[in-house]
Formats: structure tokens, C-alpha cells, sequence
């Protein structure tokens, strides 16, 4: 553990804060084992200072709790959160301490691993994504999301990676140890959008939810592009660029398939186990949170050890197992679940930015070259918003509902990048990749850009555009059955008109589902009673027992319930018990 | 079968039909063939038997009341004019029609208060324009019914006619059946792309 966050042997900041304490007996020598028994003899310690001892896990945790409190500290301030995105706040938060920590030490001590952002701080987030992503709404815009995801990521990549070459031809650049395969390498990293980032801003913005998933679905299943581009790339560089065969491509191409169906693969079948398991645990209640959060991050290790895509296997384990596990898990794991989940993705997105603005404060690692910088800032803008204009305007010929040009400025404006590029360009071999340092402070400032600068004047011009937000509405019952039936009619209209469509096959799916996915995967009580209009209905009816409690209490007591008088229409009878699911979903509401 | 190119010669009124539905050449030649293939014994109409011989149907909770709409006033005979009509009213919403429309002409088939209609009258199984607390009950037993003991199935359809009633009477008018869903993008969920 120690060499990952390398902090050295130098204290820095900590020795301040430690000196300012007070005088406390300084570390006994960094070799010493604990409790230094050989040596001179010192005497018995009654205390003493085991600084080494207990080093890397404070150093973790000092850095959530700063993370956190920061987070207090902006929402101090309402005027500025509501102007600038939380994100923008933490990379400039972590620039301020980068530089701290650059002035007390000398050398930056800390910045974003690869290995802790792709197997700690990533996972919950996607996680997060999978597990409370509107199935329907995803599945009913697979195809718009697809399109964005692969061919629009393949084009940016491609494009980018080109026009970057070509400037360089010209000698705009000066003086590079580049060839085409680095700067395709480049593109095919800057090129895709990254979740967190979307996420991060378009959870403040509230557009309405098709634009979001559109955009969202895209930053996560581009997942499998970027993997398998970066990946190719990189052999490619590796093996130099004469010998790429003709075979090399075609593998190339080939393993995209491999990489984004295998991962969807281990993601479904961790998805099936993660049901079962939560079948059987009926008296295991306590543990029943452990199994989602063990059997996901699993299924994100096992395609990452496949080399398959690992955002794409966890958020299909996700997206598969959240009807399923709903319905098996009591009220208070699930409770359990969500809140658990979305503060382990928040956590790791505030530390996220926060590093990112750390890492930023280094020396060693910037390579300043303005064409470079500009040219990469200008292309990834513009393709993208051309990539989404042409593609818009093939989909539209498909789609029911029209992507406008509101939308589509929207979207091209909301192609964020982020860590993820960070993470991808921090694992360039520098023996491989000579300009890797330019390519990383150029990632940085693209990085920066994107989520300050965009993420500050997205709301503004959502606002201008007036695009279509997001209503948060109450659940009604009308709607909800009303749209049953309209699910029905068209269902069999299509039949009747003999045409395949989303309805055909969202029946057949549900059919499917109900003769033998849930019966193996749910529990039987559960088969029962999760219709979707019965669920509406018992949330109203609680929120009415709400109100009427609220009423009560205000009101002073609630007796009138009890009394037994016959002109008393509530009888409401206390003395049966009562199942633990009302408190536990009042609770939720409340 | 005979050639595709005689097909439009064929369809009765296709002139009239287009301009009514707003279909296509194209997709009237696809419904008359789907027409054709339903008619199994070649008698020039649709009957009942012939839409319930469609398998999927049979399982759909609303099934029947569908194909009721297919015959409106008790007729036996569903004519293609007839069959398109219905058919009609779930094509897409075209932005373009909307705004070069006459106002003196009829509403399209397939705007959105028609859509509505559509389906407020496989509610409105007596047909005197309100949807009562009981038809209410009977198309909740259709659709959820299985599940639900009768007095849940009672205190959702009183909830839900509750919801939408807005005059009092206990019942839901075509008025009041709009306005509950006036959130909700009727354009979208009414409409099946592909009979563009």
C-alpha cells in the first residue's frame, strides 16, 4: 500500500500541524520496528509516537475528511453553489492545496493514481449509475445512446487524433518526438466523454430526462470504444509503427466486440447471481446490503481481470439486478443500499475532482506547447459538435421523439471529459510514448476547461436555450394506469397492424421475465406484489397516513383513532401487528 | 398476388383515404396488404373471429376492447376504410402538419385529442361520455386484477376516479380524462412509428 500514495519520507504539512500541537515526542526512527526492542536501551515507553505505524490509513482518511469538509464549506455559500458546479469548486480546492503541499515539501507528494481512481474511486460511481438507472428509459434510447457511444467516440478519436498529426506536419508544433500512432493514441483518450464529469454537471443542470440519458448513457458505454482504441494504440506505438499489419487491424476491430459484449456478459451474469443469492436471504437480513455491493464490485473485477470493459460489465450487473434485488431485499436494505451507494459515489467524486486539482500542482510533469494545447481544446469542441449534428440528423430519421437543435447543442456542449482521460494518460509508458508528459498537461487544462469553464456556463445557457427541464412531480395514479393501458393499445395495435416495435418487444421481455426470470431470481411474496400502479397506490396511501399523523400531532393527539366511537369513521386497528414495511417505507418518505 | 404496381389501383378510395388518415401511398400499401393476410378466407371484410385468430391479442388484458373499437355500433364487418381509420389515429404526431393545417378542416385522426378519445372510449364502455366508478373497477381488474384483492382493487379505482374528478360527480368526463394527463406526452405514448 505504501508506494501508492508516495508521500516520502517527509512529513510536511503534517509536521506543521503536529508542531503546532505542542511538543510531542517525534517519530523514533522510520526502520525501527514498533515497540524498538533492540537498539540502545531506551527504558520502557509508556507512550509513544508510531507515526509509520498507522501512516497510510490516516493519510487516506485525513484526505476524505478534507474532501468532505469542503463540501460543507461550499454549501456555506448558496449564492456561489448555485452558480458554479461543485466540481469546478473542488478542482480549484485542490489546486490551492497541491500548492500547499508543493510549498511545505518541495516536491508534490500526492496526486491521482491510476490504480486507486480504476479499482476504488470509480467503481461506486458507476455502480451508482447502473444500480438506479430508468431501465426503460435507457433501454427505449439504446440505440440513439449506441450511436453516440461507439460510432460518435470512434469519429472524435479518429478526427482529433488526424488533425493533430496534420498540424504537427506543417510545424505548427515545433519540435515533437511524435509520430501518427501517438497522436491517434492521444485522440483515442481525449476523444471520450467521461461520467463523472456528465454526472457531476448535468445533476445541478436538470434537463429534461431524455437529453440526460442520451448524454449520460453515452459518457458510460463508451467505455468499451475508449479501452479497446487506447488499447490498440498503445500495442501499436509499442510495436513501432511499420510493423502494424493489416491482421493487427482487423484483431483491433475484432476485440471491440469482445471487450463491450464480454464485458455486458460478466455484468449480466453477476447480475443473475446477485439476484439468487438475495432470494435466500430472508434471515440474513443484516448482511443483505454486503452481497450487492461484494457481487458488483466483483463483477467490475473480474472483467477488468478478463480485459474486458469493467464500466460496462458493473453498470449492466446494475442495471440487471435492480428490479430483481428491489424486490428480494427487506425495506431497510434497501434503504440501506441507496444511501450507502450514493455516498460512496459522492465521496469518490469529491475526492476525484479534488486530486485532479492536486495531481495539476507538479513540476515535473508540465510541458507547456501552445499550439498543442489550443489546437486539442478547438477540435475536440468542434468535431464533437459536428459528430453530434450529422449523427442527429441520421437518427432523426428513426427516432420518435426529434433530437432538436436545442437538444443537440446541449449535447455537444455537455461532452465533458474527465478523470477517466487523467487516469488513461497518467498510464502512458514514458519509454514508449516519449511527449508523454505534454500529453498529460494537456489533458489537464482540456480536463479543466471542460468541467470548469462548460460546467460554469452550462446552466446559463440551458436557461438561455430554454431547453426542457426535468419536472419532479408527484406520483398519480391516473398516469400510471392510464399509461398501462396505453402500453396495451399500442401493444396491440402493433399486432393488429402486423409491425414489430418497442412494444412488441418490451412484451416479450416482460412475458419472458414473468414466466421464468422471476420466478427463479424472486422471491415468491415478492412475485406478487410489485405491480407498478399497486406501488403508486401504497405510496399515496402513506403519504396520506402522513399528513393524517402530522395532523394529529398537531392538532395535539391522535386518540380520535383509538376511540371505539361508531361515529368515528377511522377504525384503524392498532392491536394486530404491523409489518415492518410501513415504518420502514415512512421513514424513506419522510 | 400480382404485381406490387397494381396494388394502389387496387385499394377502394385510396385518394379519399389519404387525405383523411394522412397516410402515406406507402403505408396504405403496407396496411392493405396486412389486411389482405388478415382476411384468411378472402371475403373482402374483417370479421371479429379474424382479429381475436391474432395470437398476441388473445393474452392482452385489453385485447377485446380493442378489437370492439374496430366495430363501432355493433357492425360485424370491418371494411380496410374502416380498419385504417382506427389504425390512423396512432400515427406519429407530424410537427409540420400542425402548423400548416386549416382550422375550418376536421382535427387529424391522429392529434392528440383524438388520441385521447381513442382511449377514453375503451373505458366508456356505455358510451355516455363519463367513466364511472364501475368502469373504472373493470378496466383496473383487466389490467391488475390478478394480483389485488376486490376491496384494494375498490380503493384504487375510488382513488383514481378521485384523482381525476373535478366537478364532483363522481365520474370522469372526456374534460377531466385530459386534463389528468395533460403532463404526460400523450404525442409519444399513442403513437407507433413505424405507420409513419
Amino acid at each position: 500500500m505504501s508506494g501508492r500514495w508516495a508521500p516520502g519520507p517527509r512529513w510536511g504539512v503534517l509536521l506543521a500541524l503536529l508542531l503546532a500541537l505542542g511538543e510531542l515526542p517525534r517519530a523514533r526512527g522510520v526502520e525501527e520496528e514498533p515497540g524498538g526492542a533492540h537498539g540502545e536501551a531506551q527504558g520502557f515507553q509508556v507512550v509513544t509516537f508510531e507515526w509509520h505505524h498507522v501512516q497510510d490509513p490516516y493519510i487516506i482518511a485525513l484526505w476524505i475528511l478534507v474532501a468532505s469538509l469542503a463540501k460543507i464549506g461550499f454549501h456555506l455559500s448558496h449564492k456561489v453553489t448555485s452558480v458554479v458546479p461543485e466540481s469546478a469548486l473542488l478542482i480549484v480546492l485542490g489546486l490551492v492545496l497541491g500548492g500547499i503541499v508543493l510549498a511545505a515539501d518541495h516536491i508534490a507528494s500526492f496526486s491521482l493514481t491510476p490504480t486507486v481512481f480504476f479499482f476504488y474511486l470509480l467503481p461506486p460511481i458507476v455502480l451508482d449509475a447502473g444500480y438506479f438507472m430508468p431501465n426503460r428509459l435507457f433501454f427505449g434510447n439504446l440505440g440513439t445512446i449506441l450511436l453516440y457511444a461507439v460510432i460518435g467516440t470512434v469519429w472524435n478519436a479518429a478526427t482529433t487524433g488526424l488533425s493533430l498529426y496534420g498540424v504537427f506536419l506543417s510545424g505548427l508544433m515545433g519540435d515533437l518526438n511524435i509520430g501518427l500512432l501517438d497522436f491517434l493514441l492521444f485522440g483515442s483518450l481525449i476523444a471520450a466523454v467521461d461520467p463523472v464529469a456528465v454526472l457531476a454537471v448535468f445533476e445541478e443542470v436538470h434537463v429534461n430526462e431524455v437529453l440526460f440519458i442520451i448524454v449520460f448513457g453515452e459518457s458510460l458505454l463508451n467505455d468499451a470504444v475508449t479501452v479497446v482504441l487506447y488499447n490498440v494504440f498503445e500495442s501499436f506505438v509499442t510495436l513501432g509503427g511499420d510493423k502494424v499489419t493489416g491482421v493487427d487491424c482487423v484483431k483491433g476491430i475484432v476485440s471491440f466486440f469482445v471487450v463491450s459484449l464480454g464485458g455486458t456478459l460478466v455484468g449480466i451474469v453477476f447480475a443473475f447471481l446477485l439476484s439468487l443469492v438475495t432470494r435466500f436471504t430472508k434471515h440474513v437480513r443484516i448482511i443483505e446490503p454486503g452481497f450487492v455491493f461484494v457481487l458488483s464490485y466483483l463483477s467490475y473485477l473480474t472483467s477488468e481481470m478478463l480485459s474486458l470493459s469493467a464500466i460496462l460489465a458493473i453498470t449492466f450487473c446494475g442495471i440487471c439486478c435492480q428490479k430483481y434485488v428491489k424486490a428480494n431485499i427487506s425495506e431497510q436494505s434497501a434503504t440501506t443500499v441507496r444511501y450507502t451507494m450514493k455516498m460512496l459515489a459522492s465521496g469518490a467524486e469529491t475526492i476525484i475532482f479534488m486530486f485532479l486539482g492536486i495531481s495539476a500542482v507538479d513540476p515535473l510533469i508540465w510541458k507547456w506547447n501552445t499550439a498543442f494545447v489550443l489546437l486539442t481544446l478547438l477540435f475536440i469542441s468542434v468535431y464533437r459538435a459536428i459528430g453530434v449534428v450529422l449523427q442527429t440528423w441520421i437518427l432523426n430519421r428513426y427516432r420518435m421523439v426529434q433530437l432538436e437543435i436545442i437538444d443537440q447543442v446541449v449535447m455537444s456542449y455537455g461532452g465533458l471529459r474527465g478523470a477517466v482521460a487523467y487516469a488513461l494518460v497518467v498510464l502512458l509508458d514514458e519509454n514508449k510514448v516519449k511527449e508523454k508528459n505534454l500529453f498529460v498537461s494537456t489533458t489537464i487544462i482540456v480536463i479543466f476547461f471542460t468541467v470548469i469553464f462548460q460546467g460554469l456556463t452550462i446552466k446559463p445557457l440551458v436557461q438561455w436555450l430554454k431547453v426542457k427541464r426535468s419536472e419532479q412531480r408527484d406520483p398519480k395514479l391516473n398516469e400510471k394506469l392510464h399509461g398501462r393501458a396505453f402500453d396495451h393499445i399500442l401493444s396491440a395495435i402493433e399486432d393488429i397492424s402486423g409491425q414489430i416495435g418497442h412494444n412488441y418487444l418490451r412484451d416479450k421481455w416482460s412475458n419472458f421475465d414473468r414466466k421464468f426470470l422471476s420466478k427463479i431470481l424472486m422471491r415468491r411474496s415478492a412475485q406478487k406484489s410489485r405491480d407498478r400502479i399497486l406501488n403508486v397506490f401504497h405510496e399515496l396511501n402513506l403519504k396520506d397516513a402522513i399528513s393524517y399523523v402530522a395532523e394529529g400531532e398537531r392538532r395535539g393527539s391522535l386518540a380520535f383513532i383509538r376511540s371505539p366511537s361508531t361515529d368515528n369513521m377511522v377504525n384503524v386497528d392498532f392491536s394486530t401487528p404491523r409489518p415492518s414495511t410501513v415504518e420502514a417505507s415512512v421513514s424513506y418518505l419522510l | 398476388m400480382g404485381s406490387r404496381s397494381s396494388h394502389a389501383a387496387r385499394i377502394p378510395d385510396v385518394d379519399s383515404l389519404r387525405r383523411e388518415t394522412g397516410f402515406s401511398q406507402a403505408s396504405l400499401r403496407r396496411l392493405y396488404d396486412r389486411f389482405q393476410a388478415l382476411d384468411r378466407t378472402g371475403k373482402g371484410y374483417l370479421s371479429r373471429l379474424d382479429l381475436q385468430q391474432i395470437g398476441a391479442l388473445a393474452v392482452n388484458p385489453l385485447g377485446d376492447r380493442i378489437i370492439d373499437s374496430f366495430f363501432p355500433d355493433g357492425s360485424l364487418r370491418l371494411d380496410f376504410p374502416g380498419f385504417v381509420r382506427v389504425l390512423a389515429h396512432f400515427r406519429p404526431v407530424d410537427e409540420e402538419d400542425e402548423g400548416n393545417r386549416d382550422p375550418k378542416e376536421p382535427e387529424p385522426l391522429n392529434s392528440r385529442m383524438n388520441k385521447l378519445r381513442f382511449a377514453f372510449q375503451l373505458y366508456d364502455l356505455d358510451r355516455d361520455g363519463k367513466i364511472s366508478r364501475h368502469e373504472m373497477l373493470q378496466a383496473l381488474r383487466l389490467m391488475v386484477g390478478v394480483q389485488v384483492t376486490e376491496e384494494q382493487l375498490e380503493s384504487i379505482a375510488d382513488r383514481t376516479v378521485q384523482e381525476a374528478d373535478e366537478d364532483g360527480d363522481g365520474a370522469v368526463s372526456f374534460l377531466e380524462f385530459a386534463k389528468s394527463l395533460e403532463k404526460m406526452n400523450i404525442e409519444q405514448k399513442m403513437s407507433i412509428r413505424i405507420l409513419k
